[in-house]
């Protein structure tokens, strides 16, 4: 066992940990204004398709080179909020129920990134291959540290100005956030919206970071162990980072077993019970035994203005 | 507007403006949109072939459709029928081929009860953890579709496959296990189309969770607790006990798609042979208004583009069968925002209201004022 926990690991744990953070993170600022994000896989899968398509795109049509995956980050965040702003339109102004919306979303971009890319690249669903030297930085000290910087931003906007304090109300009392004269309904835009960027932007560094192409359902349920992580974490950025380098090293961990690690039977070690600790893990949190989890009171909840 | 032709005119709406949503998609990427609907839904209506299987697509979709109807009318929302159905088909096969020696007069029934009874433990997990816990099932029931997904793949991979097979899959059934396909009544109707008994059985559980809902107690402490559950608990309804009890019946009835996957058509568990039952599932519930014979209408029009997409992805230039993915998305999100129509003609009616009284009696306007 102590092999294995060599650098490799933690740099495997840090890269796979990145999507996952910026996915939770996002879905932090939506469900703090108290709307549900079951939808995160979909934002993830919007933004790693359209960040590999346009990387390719700005790199063979345009020649853009070493910029492109910038361009191509760029694009998937703006995917993500495209999405994003779908979902916001659906939940906040016309009041459909938050979960049934995120997952029609997730079915929706189940469908897009393989009608799309039959129409353009001529293939089932993935992108052409990226050339290794035009994807986004994979060094595990850079990436670490932008994530840190990240999450302290988000800790600052959340606790420590009006803008969070805002979203934290409109979260857990909608009611008297309107009387304290806060638009509710502009906030949670704000919230859904900056979880489109956020998981557009973890999904782009799936597709152009850990990986060189867009493949189907790549995000293979990552939105959900992000949602986990932010249940995990309590709906704080802290424990919520946490949470996410946790569930990426049991993904790391997994990877790395696989093939090499042998039962004293002479088994392959079952990775499949080192892939379900997230939900296990999540399940026991939700329930209280570790803690109690609670989520933002109205979360949820469509608010109805009193006239 | 009465009540059925609201109920039935919405989910149309719906489907419609999907439709022209997903032909605007189809104008963009440069094809043809009627050309790409015919494909898509007139091979669904050819007999045998197109009937016989979009009847069987049909079939899983009933069961999972109903399974988030009776979530729903309690006031939950099953999202986790996908974990119920690879439960329970792991399940049927697990009985099916550990007696499979026995005849079928026992088998056939001990593997519909493996179905039945493994779906109802799955489904009636996130009913407990909210009935005792308070925490919320959709949550819950995500999580223990990636843990159920884990959990009967690892034991087809390690305990259930025939060694050296590279496809992950479990041995075969007992022989005894196989229920009858259409194919052996139906005169002109080929075996070798999959439609099968359990086809019959998903209309008769229409029927049954009809009777169940409306018609019994149970089922009226269900919906009770669904419709406002302070109420029903102030009239002697036991809130935990509905909630864990409805769960138990919609992980049941998402159960029975192994019924007619391993017992009707593969014979054997086939790791991954869910093609999203679960969460069409959803958007069969909501379309079909949560309503028995909605479900079948719902199942039947999603089972009809299932079998289509197969035609669209062979025979037009630019679509793929994704598009079928994308209509059903929208469908559900139109569904999902029925405030959007009544906007929409809210708007319009408001419009044409002022015209109404500016142009033809601007004298009540001036009254009024």
């Amino acid at each position: 066992m102590k092999d294995i926990l060599t650098f490799s690991l933690i740099a495997s744990t840090i890269r796979l940990a990145t999507p996952l953070v910026l996915a939770a993170l996002g879905g932090l600022f939506s469900e703090r204004s108290g709307v549900i994000n079951i939808a995160l896989e979909g934002k993830m899968l919007a933004g790693a398709f359209t960040a590999a398509a346009v990387t390719h795109a700005v790199d063979t049509r345009l020649g853009m080179g070493n910029a492109s995956p910038w361009i191509g980050l760029l694009a998937g965040m703006i995917a993500g909020l495209f999405i994003a702003a779908i979902y916001a339109v659906t939940c906040i102004k016309f009041k459909a129920d938050q979960v049934v919306s995120g997952a029609a979303i997730n079915i929706l971009m189940l469908g897009i990134p393989g009608f799309l890319s039959g129409a353009f690249f001529l293939s089932s669903g993935s992108t052409p291959q990226i050339p290794k030297d035009h994807l986004l930085p994979q060094s595990p000290v850079v990436i670490a540290i932008s994530i840190v910087a990240l999450v302290l931003v988000i800790w600052y906007v959340i606790y420590k100005t009006p803008f969070g304090l805002r979203l934290r109300s409109v979260g857990e009392n909608p009611e008297a956030a309107d009387a304290a004269g806060v638009s509710v309904s502009k906030i949670r835009y704000s919230g859904v919206l900056i979880a489109g960027l956020l998981a557009g932007m973890g999904g782009a560094y799936l597709s152009i970071g850990q990986s060189s192409l867009f493949t189907r359902n790549m995000t293979a349920g990552r939105g959900f162990i992000a949602l986990a992580a932010l249940i995990f974490g309590k709906w704080r950025p802290l424990q919520t980072l946490l949470a996410c380098l946790l569930f990426g090293f049991t993904e790391a961990v997994s990877i790395q077993m696989q093939g090499v690690y042998k039962l004293p039977s002479g088994d392959d070690i079952p990775v499949q019970f080192i892939q379900m600790v997230p939900y296990v893990l999540t399940i026991v949190v939700l329930a209280g035994f570790i803690g109690a989890s609670r989520p933002p009171r109205a979360l949820g909840i469509p608010y109805e203005k009193e006239k | 507007m009465p009540k059925l032709a609201r109920d039935l005119l919405f989910p149309l709406i719906a489907v419609v403006a999907a439709f022209i949503v997903g032909g605007i998609l189809i104008l963009l990427v440069g094809d043809n949109p009627i050309e790409a609907y015919r494909l898509l839904l007139g091979s669904a209506v050819s007999w045998p072939d197109g009937i016989g299987y979009t009847l069987f697509h049909a079939t899983p979709l009933i069961f999972t459709g109903l399974a988030v109807l009776v979530g729903f009318r309690c006031g939950l929302f099953n999202i986790g029928a996908e974990g119920q159905l690879y439960i329970a088909a792991f399940a049927t096969a697990w009985v099916g081929i550990t007696f499979a020696n026995l005849s079928s007069w026992l088998l056939i029934p001990f593997c519909f009860a493996a179905a039945i009874l493994s779906g109802a433990f799955w489904g009636a997990i996130p009913g407990v953890l909210k009935a005792r816990f308070g925490s919320h099932e959709v949550i819950n029931t995500i999580m223990l579709n990636f843990i159920a997904v884990a959990l009967v793949s690892y034991f087809t991979q390690y305990h259930y496959k025939v060694p050296g097979d590279p496809i992950l899959q479990t041995a075969p059934i007992g022989a005894g296990a196989h229920i009858a396909r259409l194919g052996k009544f139906v005169p002109g109707f080929p075996e070798r189309i999959p439609l099968n008994v359990a086809f019959l059985l998903a209309l008769l559980c229409c029927l049954l969770v009809y009777v169940f809902l409306w018609r019994t107690k149970w089922g009226y402490e269900i919906r009770a607790t669904g419709s406002n559950p302070f109420a029903a608990e102030y009239g002697g309804i036991s809130i935990r006990k509905q909630i864990v009890l409805a769960m138990a019946v919609s992980g049941a009835l998402a159960g029975m798609v192994g019924i007619n996957e391993v017992l009707g058509y593969r014979y054997r568990y086939y790791d991954g042979f869910s093609d999203n039952y679960g969460f069409t599932g959803i958007a069969v519930a909501l379309l079909g208004r949560n309503h028995p014979v909605g479900v079948i209408l719902a199942a039947l029009l999603f089972a009809a583009l299932q079998h289509g997409g197969i035609y669209v992805d062979g025979f037009s230039e630019h679509v793929t069968k994704d598009i079928v993915q994308v209509l059903q998305g929208i469908i559900i999100l139109f569904v999902a925002a029925e405030a959007f129509f009544k906007w929409l003609v809210g708007r319009r009616q408001r419009v044409i209201g002022t015209q109404h009284v500016n142009l033809e009696n601007p004298v009540i306007v001036s009254k009024e004022i």
